[in-house]
């Protein structure tokens, strides 16, 4: 074995480090496998972090699903609170004490009803540990909150010490441990535990900023380990705590060569014929009712007519309006709601922090698996955090996105005035395919152009198009270019009525559709 | 003026040791050297090794080793250590001192 593992080896790979699976979804993914195994682990964070379940859902994955019993040592929680935390995750703690699977003992110590009269030490509480432990098994042990001894106990030379050896011992009898901790100020525990704890040191922090909290995760230490630094953003739902691992190293992805249609025949076209790449990214920018939202709806209509499930994100407007909208201009999604096909969600940025917008979408993914996704549009996260912020949790959600191989359009409102080619947060460098949007005005019309500013690893158009949008859905058409140089709408019709060679003709119909 | 208990009848102490270690023998001389001296006749020592019967320490709530628990007289008492500070055993058992 090197002197240095870490530095050379990816994550999970350090020799002679077992990991045992920690129960919260996300985390074994961060850590590599899990926590370390036949080691303590110390969990601190303040009060309301989510401690306490951190430490019941390593339990309950063991007992329930590792075949690895566990003790449960409450120095705070009452069992009636415990047994109510339990409940929330779904298990019976009655249930799984009657199957052998779990021993909890509740350590009740009241300083004023104990009166210390000189040497001691804490042989009762190892014994009791260990008979609890020998009793079912046991290879997971939690210990919540050890440090509310300090408050019990008053000679704190004797606790240190015992708790010192009470570390040891817990490697030596081979268990999975963790041990949770109340944050101190400008330490990470009230009573330096961290000290004795060298194998494994992770904080729960609980954050309000801007009105909206953020739970977050962070590896604080882990020997042997190479881990992420970041803070990672948990959940505390009805399924417990889970972890979204930030695929930092993200760019592993595999890629796919198959393409699907836009969803408009003349992009398709634009684009080598056939369409985006599977499972890249693409963003529709342009100014205010350039018509983005119907492009991106017009690609979930063609994803689900190709039978893929779609999740439509809407941060503007309610289902029923995108549904109403769209059903205007000859896309109706309707039927693909019903059958199950599209799900549309519509909800403020501001419903949530940042992070559990990319938990909960993070979740869906996982659980349903969708091959099409629709964010519109995604500028307006800037509402609830910095650009620096939101371009964070886009790369974090793309890279997501494409580690699953879901085509993903994205769409972007830039504001009047603002140049065109820019976002307001630099999302355009992460995506393959953009797309711009914008007015063309000419002749006292106002006419959409479409083209295609950038698509990787395809060849495409170079052209500008005029984009129409009619009851029948879109189109594209292409712009002529005359004496006066690049005619849209009425006086390309007209251009085009005049005989003008070489260009396909929507003409006539076209300048039909435009005067209604 | 001989030590008054907080009620008439029989004082049952309860010693919780480790074993034999030299913190459990002298906490039981401590002890019965106060008994002795403060409550003659009218006391009874258990004395409970949890290594022998580790299950104890649970139902017991016991943590600290030695641990004398006053069973009787009510309410129940705790006192910790090898009870070497006679003037604080004195005051953990209620027991006014003799003399």
């Amino acid at each position: 074995m090197s002197s240095d593992p870490s530095s050379i080896l990816p994550p999970g790979l350090a020799p002679g480090l077992a990991k045992t699976a920690s129960g919260i979804q996300g985390l074994d993914e961060i850590t590599g496998g899990g926590l370390p195994r036949g080691r303590p682990t110390l969990v601190c964070g303040s009060a309301g972090c989510g401690k306490t379940l951190f430490a019941l859902q390593f339990l309950a994955a063991g007992a329930v699903s590792h075949d690895e019993p566990g003790v449960f040592m409450a120095f705070e929680e009452m069992p009636e609170e415990l047994a109510q935390n339990v409940r929330s995750l779904g298990l019976d703690l009655d249930d799984l004490v009657a199957r052998g699977r779990l021993v909890v003992d509740y350590v009740h110590v009241e300083r004023s009803e104990i009166e210390e009269t000189g040497e001691y030490d804490l042989e009762g509480l190892f014994l009791r540990l260990g008979y609890a432990i020998d009793s079912i098994g046991a290879k997971r042990v939690v210990l919540d909150t050890l440090e509310s001894l300090f408050g019990s106990l008053g000679n704190e030379a004797v606790l240190r010490a015992e708790l010192r050896r009470l570390f040891r011992w817990l490697k030596d009898r081979g268990v999975t441990a963790v041990i949770t901790a109340e944050r101190g100020a400008g330490a990470l525990t009230r009573h330096g535990l961290e000290e004795y704890v060298s194998d494994c040191v992770i904080l729960l922090d609980h954050r309000v900023s801007e009105q909206i909290a953020t739970r977050r995760l962070r590896i604080v230490k882990y020997r042997g380990t190479p881990h992420g630094t970041n803070e990672y953003p948990f959940l505390i739902d009805s399924d417990g705590i889970e972890v979204l691992p930030i695929t930092s190293a993200g760019l592993a992805y595999a890629v796919s060569t198959e393409r699907v249609s836009t969803g408009v025949a003349g992009l398709d076209e634009m684009m080598g014929g056939e369409g985006y790449f599977r499972g890249s990214t693409v963003l529709i920018s342009g100014t205010a009712g350039t018509g983005k939202t119907s492009l991106a709806a017009c690609f979930a209509d063609a994803a689900c007519r190709r039978g893929e499930r779609t999740l439509f994100y809407t941060f503007e407007e309610s289902q029923h309006q995108v549904v109403r909208n769209l059903r205007s201009i000859g896309v109706d999604l309707a039927p693909w709601i019903e059958r199950g096909l599209l799900r549309i969600h519509a909800g403020r940025p501001t419903l949530h922090g940042l992070e559990t917008h990319l938990a909960r979408i993070h979740r869906e993914l996982r659980e349903w698996d969708p091959q099409a996704v629709v964010l519109d549009p995604v500028g307006s996260f800037v509402a609830v955090a910095s650009p620096v912020d939101v371009k964070a949790l886009m790369t974090r959600l793309l890279d997501l996105l494409k580690e699953r191989q879901v085509t993903t359009v994205l769409t972007h409102l830039n504001a009047g005035g603002a140049p065109s080619e820019q976002t307001d947060f630099g999302v355009s460098s992460l995506v393959d395919t953009w797309l711009l949007l914008r007015d063309l005005e000419a002749a006292g019309e106002r006419n959409r152009g479409l083209y295609v500013l950038k698509s990787r690893g395809m060849a495409h158009s170079n052209r500008i198009r005029e984009f129409v949008i009619s009851t029948r859905g879109l189109e594209l058409v292409d712009v002529c270019v005359g004496p006066e140089g690049v005619l849209t709408g009425s006086a390309r019709v007209v251009h085009q009525e005049g005989g003008r060679e070489g260009t396909p003709t929507p003409g006539p119909r076209a300048a039909r559709e435009r005067r209604k | 003026m001989t030590a008054v208990p907080a009620d008439e009848g029989c004082w049952e102490l309860r010693l919780y040791v480790a074993g034999q270690t030299p913190r459990s023998v002298t906490a039981l001389q401590n002890l019965k050297r106060l008994c002795e001296d403060h409550l003659a006749g009218r006391y009874r020592i258990e004395i409970v090794d949890l290594l022998k019967n580790p299950q104890l320490a649970r139902s017991d709530q016991i943590l600290a080793i030695p641990t004398l628990v006053r069973k009787l007289p009510a309410p129940a008492r705790k006192i910790i250590g090898d009870l070497s500070q006679t003037e604080r055993v004195l005051l953990g058992l209620d027991v006014r001192p003799a003399g």
